[in-house]
């Protein structure tokens, strides 16, 4: 990765807010990083560039924060592991929160509200189609 | 019991634990509740303030909390230990103090905390709002899960999901906890709970409800730590270091390898082969229950059975009181109490169920403790084995 004018922070939210979802992989180790470092988690290296995942993953687990309507209402909140082998949080959306299921398969949307990019993920079928 | 651990094993000991303000404390501060906590501690060990020497603190909010302490209780310390790993800080604190024990740097460590988190006018709520900029996580915050209790309940329905473990399971946990309380007059909550009130409180963040969650209530606590030579001239009956060992492995849950094996497993693994001892040693346990699914959590880290054997383990009221194991005998932070903090307050009850004073929820014969912190969202993990004279 060349010089960039900002943290992998930075680098990463400013993609997101034009609609790019980019996760790290390290050009030493091969391995796939998430969430955005300056460091290699695996390996130590400072060696990281961006790469577009395929946006497909599978919830590793889920559940449902319970909140009064006028707080918001129910919202989900999973950890989602993409296909590249690294897990983050998000929520499953286009679906009743209780009715996320571990090992359902997702795809990843960015979602931009206010200028802020932030990946939320939609139900999808074993090939990846949105359903 | 013979061990054959390293050479600290048995050489420290715990003369003094203090408690103050645990449950309500209206009209207390954090540092008053601390100061009455470690002021029993020293008195009970036949000390002063004037002998301590040594001084291991944290604090949920203050980041330099060790500084107000030392001067609030006009100490001139040689030692000082401020890591602040959460809740298991205070069972943490032990193999630093050891070691400045044995090397000469002090004579007498006094680890302490307080918290008027129920009481307090700063709420915990301004406390996680202001965490947000001082602390941030900015991969997990914006899909707002609701810290520290979603966390659990992500490890809790990952476990579910793999073992087969129920919400029973985890209620069975709650009112174990429950029926230790109830014969503990210190404790918060002594009310009757049944396994179906737990399965029908309301909901917080599925799978667990809020009968899964620990209390919040104001609490000191203090212990003292000296050379085992010195502690047998300052008290009849001081509780032995066997072991200790600390684990953390992330901060963030999203960053758990596996939701369904915690640090836990290795810090259980060094505490183990310091006091040369197994799970099966262990006649008393005080596991941090902040949820219940922590105790299913670490009863298989810690070798009391096989992973994603805890639910079978603790059915039928396998942890409650006539059990096969005794587990949290207190009351734990589901019952007793949870004073932001809860680590201290478990190692003081397993202090006490060595010196056999806990009345009627005294464990007959107990000889060898384990006490398991944990802090963050399954976060930190430490394990510490306490043991009496016969121990050794």
């Amino acid at each position: 990765m060349s010089e960039q004018a900002s943290g992998a922070e930075a680098a990463f939210q400013a993609a997101l807010d034009q609609g790019r979802f980019l996760i790290q992989r390290c050009q030493d180790c091969g391995e796939h990083v998430f969430y955005p470092r300056e460091v290699c988690v695996h390996c130590g290296s400072i060696a990281l560039e961006w790469v577009e995942p395929t946006g497909l993953g599978t919830v590793y687990s889920t559940t449902t924060v319970r909140r009064k309507p006028d707080a918001g209402g129910d919202i989900d909140v999973s950890l989602v592991d993409l296909d590249e082998g690294v897990r983050l949080m998000s929520r499953v959306e286009g679906i009743a929160p209780d009715a996320v299921r571990i090992g359902q398969r997702v795809r990843a949307r960015v979602a931009v509200t206010n200028g802020r990019g932030l990946v939320v993920f939609d139900c999808c079928d074993d090939a990846g189609g949105v359903r | 019991m013979s061990g054959n651990g390293d050479s600290m094993r048995g050489r420290f000991a715990i003369v003094g634990v203090g408690t103050f303000g645990c449950g309500l404390a209206p009209g207390y501060t954090d540092m008053e509740l601390l100061a009455r906590a470690a002021h029993a501690a020293v008195s009970e060990a036949g000390l002063t303030m004037r002998d301590v020497d040594g001084i291991s603190t944290a604090s949920a909010s203050a980041t330099m909390w060790s500084m107000p302490v030392i001067e609030y209780l006009g100490l001139r310390p040689r030692y000082v230990d401020g890591t602040m790993i959460g809740g298991s800080s205070f069972v943490a604190h032990l193999l630093p103090a050891m070691r400045a024990l044995e090397s000469g740097q002090c004579e007498a460590v006094l680890v302490c905390y307080g918290s008027a988190q129920r009481s307090a006018q700063v709420g915990r709520r301004e406390i996680v709002a202001s965490r947000r900029y001082l602390d941030p996580q900015p991969y997990e915050y914006p899909y707002e899960p609701m810290l520290p209790l979603s966390a659990y309940a992500l490890a809790a329905a990952r476990h579910m999901h793999e073992f087969g473990t129920t919400r029973r399971h985890l209620a069975e946990v709650a009112v174990a906890a429950r029926r230790w309380a109830q014969l503990n007059p210190d404790a918060f909550m002594r009310d009757p709970l049944t396994i179906d009130e737990v399965l029908a409180a309301r909901m917080v963040s599925d799978p667990l409800s809020v009968r899964d969650c620990c209390l919040v209530t104001d609490g000191g606590g203090a212990y003292v730590l000296t050379r085992a030579e010195r502690a047998r001239d300052l008290v009849s009956d001081p509780v032995y270091v066997l072991g200790n060992g600390t684990a953390i492995w992330n901060r963030q849950i999203s960053e758990m390898d596996d939701l369904t094996l915690t640090a836990a497993s290795a810090s259980g693994r060094e505490a183990y082969r310091m006091a040369g001892l197994g799970a099966n040693d262990i006649d008393v346990c005080e596991l941090y229950d902040a949820f219940t699914i922590n105790t299913l959590l670490f009863l298989e880290d810690l070798g009391f059975c096989a992973k994603g054997e805890a639910g079978a383990f603790v059915e039928q009221g396998g942890i409650a009181p006539g059990g096969r194991l005794p587990v949290n005998t207190n009351g734990g932070g589901l019952s007793w109490g949870h004073p932001g903090m809860y680590g201290i307050f478990a190692l003081i009850e397993a202090v006490r169920q060595l010196r056999g004073e806990c009345g009627a929820r005294q464990v007959r014969g107990a000889r060898c403790a384990l006490v398991h912190g944990n802090g963050g969202t399954l976060s930190s993990q430490s394990t510490a084995i306490l043991g009496t004279a016969e121990t050794l």
